[in-house]
């Protein structure tokens, strides 16, 4: 028999960020749920200017996005990059020292944002001294992933697996749209301007907007399932050329679609159609790559009704096609005349973020739970209780936007007999309330999903160390 | 097994991580420098730097000339006045105005409102003339949005009157019942003088900072900026900055300001 010695790896770090993701998961939820709400009944916002919709609608987003996906990157990436390296962390301290001002930086980020210090930025509002932070936290995450990777043995290990490419590329884009998008000039230690104005800042802005979404909660998250889908089927990825495909059709295809935000808009018009043809391209390399993890299933599909881990890690690659469709459809120009400055856009946002980001993270949390503490998890049945709250919350919340986006989208164009605007504004927003209800009751139940989540991890930790105690007292 | 030589490019990618590195750096730039850099130097992107086959510029007039005329300034009766007019051209936001957008920004007015009129027939008729790239070059950051949870607000200036804009925005529900916005009773009682934690809201460097990035703005407005504020609530501030939106060029129907 051969004699491996299993490589010690650096767990500790990965429990920590695990844990956080899934406190940020709940409270991310419970501040989009509030803010939906507020949409609903606007008496809510009781006229304190911290809890106001403009603003806490950016603590929602702030937290889903860089408190929740960035400790679930994080966890993730950590956990993959040392398993198929085969070597533990180039170095634990490092680590840990980012995973400390992580959530330092996070704590300031939701003070700095209730006292309303935004760029004015959409999802890059942390004013400069908190956007300097974050890009040395992701310098710190880049440079341990990738000298990890480095200096592994590569005798026993030559190739870089896949699920790897995907976090570099994340990292390097997002570095680098980061930066770019947050050149801004500082006016005092809460306020700076964007160093660029009026369509090139536009188009700076939505370069960077349709990319956060297209490598940090699109390509940091396919690493998640190149790992984590074959791991938990245990079998290996369908194809492997397919994989090679969807990384650099990814890679080259993603970065373009930004000017699709911004038809008929003052951008001159050459942007906006490129931007809309290579989105349609896109369907291609993102379908590809929702099938290789699909289809990695094959001959084994009989596990979703027992594995509910799995059913996670699935339903978000059925979303994660779902929405790569519905976005090229949004980006075609009939379809975004219409479609543009609505709801649809804020469903296909959450079909995204909820279905499938979301969806993918859980999947992947309950296996690593299971694995970093050794042991099963306190309750399956909880498991599948929270996979149907996540689904059926997703669905009321994407069909509550879909029928209200295209309701605005059709009562806002409307022409009355004699060719005068059917509807004034105000009317068009009394007719949201019944889906702006519907779509807080969504979110809702995706929230006390993820409470049952935190409740079943906790108490399994709490189970797994009680068990350690008993077997070193014995 | 590691002895053998790669087989083609992918593979010797996948196996040195700082060659993957930079052929996905490589790969993600494209993009950029064919979406973003032209931007920078064609002169269509705005229109009143477009020029005819025979090279004139096609709207000059789009943008405020302003020779030796005075942004604002202080007349006799001790009233801030201004020597341009509404549709002058376009021209740098007022200290007090300015003020006005950073509270725009502080509030999170971005996430409901568009200042961004698209070419359709029913946005025209509710909004008003399509918006020109013109009319944001001086806003840093540009506020377009993406969401009209709340109508636009590209051309709002001169709808309504201060006053409608103070009571709308102490309570919305009191003007329009059908309305979901917040209410923001604190603008009228905070001093616009005042920034975060009590610190001065310091005008001065604002305006300096905007001329640094292009905004001409004259020593003359920068030495004035700050006194240009005093005495103001950020409700004052923020209508004013309302009420300029959309005000600054005279738009003509039958020209053709794009493509």
């Amino acid at each position: 028999m051969d004699t491996v010695v299993k490589p010690q790896y650096n767990d500790g770090v990965i429990k920590a960020f695990a844990l956080a993701s899934i406190v940020f998961l709940v409270l991310g939820t419970i501040f989009g749920t509030y803010a939906a709400s507020e949409l609903a009944w606007p008496f809510l916002n009781f006229d304190i200017a911290e809890i106001t919709f403009g603003r806490l609608r950016v603590i929602h987003t702030n937290a889903v996005i860089y408190a929740f996906g960035a400790n679930v990157l994080m966890a993730t990436g950590f956990y993959i990059v040392q398993r198929t390296s085969g070597r533990p962390l180039f170095s634990n301290a490092l680590a840990w020292v980012q995973f400390v001002a992580l959530q330092a930086g996070l704590l300031l980020a939701v003070i700095s944002l209730a006292l309303g210090m935004l760029q004015g930025k959409e999802y890059h509002e942390l004013e400069w001294p908190l956007d300097l932070a974050v890009a040395l936290v992701w310098v710190m995450f880049t440079f341990n992933f990738v000298m990890t990777i480095a200096m592994r043995d590569k005798e026993k290990v030559p190739h870089i697996y896949v699920a790897n490419w995907f976090f570099l590329g994340m990292m390097i884009m997002i570095t680098y749209l980061w930066v770019v998008n947050g050149l801004s000039v500082p006016v005092s230690l809460f306020r700076s301007y964007s160093m660029f104005g009026g369509v090139q800042d536009a188009m700076i802005q939505w370069w960077w907007g349709h990319n956060a979404v297209g490598f940090f909660l699109t390509a940091g998250f396919l690493g998640i399932m190149y790992y984590f889908v074959p791991k938990q089927a245990q079998r290996p990825i369908y194809s492997y050329r397919l994989s090679v495909v969807h990384f650099w059709a990814l890679m080259f295809g993603y970065v373009w679609l930004g000017s699709h935000h911004l038809q008929y808009t003052a951008l001159p018009d050459w942007v906006g159609s490129l931007g809309a043809v290579i989105s349609l391209a896109m369907i291609i390399p993102s379908w590809g790559g929702a099938l290789n993890g699909m289809l990695t299933l094959s001959g084994a599909w009989d596990r979703l009704r027992t594995d509910y881990i799995l059913r996670f890690l699935i339903m978000s690659l059925a979303f994660y096609a779902m929405s790569t469709f519905e976005g090229p459809v949004m980006s075609a120009k009939t379809v975004n005349a219409l479609s543009h400055y609505t709801d649809w856009t804020v469903g296909h946002v959450h079909s995204g973020a909820l279905g499938w980001v979301a969806m993918v993270s859980i999947g992947a949390v309950y296996h690593m739970t299971m694995k970093l503490w050794k042991t099963e998890m306190y309750s399956m049945s909880l498991i599948n209780f929270h996979f149907w709250l996540a689904t059926i919350g997703t669905v009321f919340y994407i069909v509550g936007m879909w029928v209200s986006g295209i309701m605005q989208g059709l009562m806002w164009r409307a022409y009355d007999e004699y060719g005068t605007l059917a509807y004034t504004f105000a009317e068009s927003v009394s007719a949201m309330h019944p889906y702006y209800a519907m779509r807080a009751v969504g979110g809702a139940l995706f929230t006390l999903g993820a409470i049952i989540m935190l409740y079943n991890m906790v108490m399994t930790i709490r189970m797994a160390g009680s068990r350690q105690a008993a077997v070193a007292h014995a | 097994m590691a002895a053998d030589k790669p087989k083609n490019i992918q593979e010797w990618l996948e196996r040195n991580v700082f060659a993957l590195m930079l052929g996905t750096a490589l790969m993600v730039s494209i993009a950029g420098i064919v979406e973003i850099v032209p931007l920078f130097y064609l002169t269509d992107t705005y229109e009143h730097t477009r020029t005819d086959e025979a090279g004139k510029l096609v709207s000059p007039e789009l943008v405020w000339d302003r020779g030796d005329k005075r942004l604002f300034y202080k007349d006799e009766s001790g009233n801030w006045a201004s020597d341009w007019k509404a549709g002058d051209g376009v021209r740098p936001f007022t200290p007090l105005e300015l003020a006005g957008k950073d509270i725009y920004l502080r509030e999170g007015c971005l996430y409901c409102h568009s200042q961004m009129i698209r070419p359709f027939r029913d946005e025209r008729e509710r909004y008003g003339h399509y918006s020109l790239a013109t009319e944001s070059m001086y806003d840093h950051p540009f506020q377009w949005g993406s969401k009209r949870t709340g109508p636009d607000l590209a051309r709002v200036g001169g709808k309504y009157s201060n006053e409608w804009h103070t009571m709308h925005l102490l309570r919305p529900q009191a003007l329009v019942p059908e309305t979901v916005m917040p209410a923001y009773p604190w603008l009228a009682e905070n001093s616009i003088e005042n920034d975060f934690f009590g610190t001065k809201r310091d005008m001065k460097v604002r305006l300096s900072v905007m001329k640094l990035m292009g905004i001409p703005y004259t020593d003359a407005d920068i030495a004035m900026a700050d006194d240009a504020i005093k005495g103001y609530t950020e409700m004052d501030a923020i209508v004013a900055y309302m009420q300029a939106l959309g005000t600054m060029v005279k738009l003509d129907d039958s020209k053709a300001y794009r493509e």
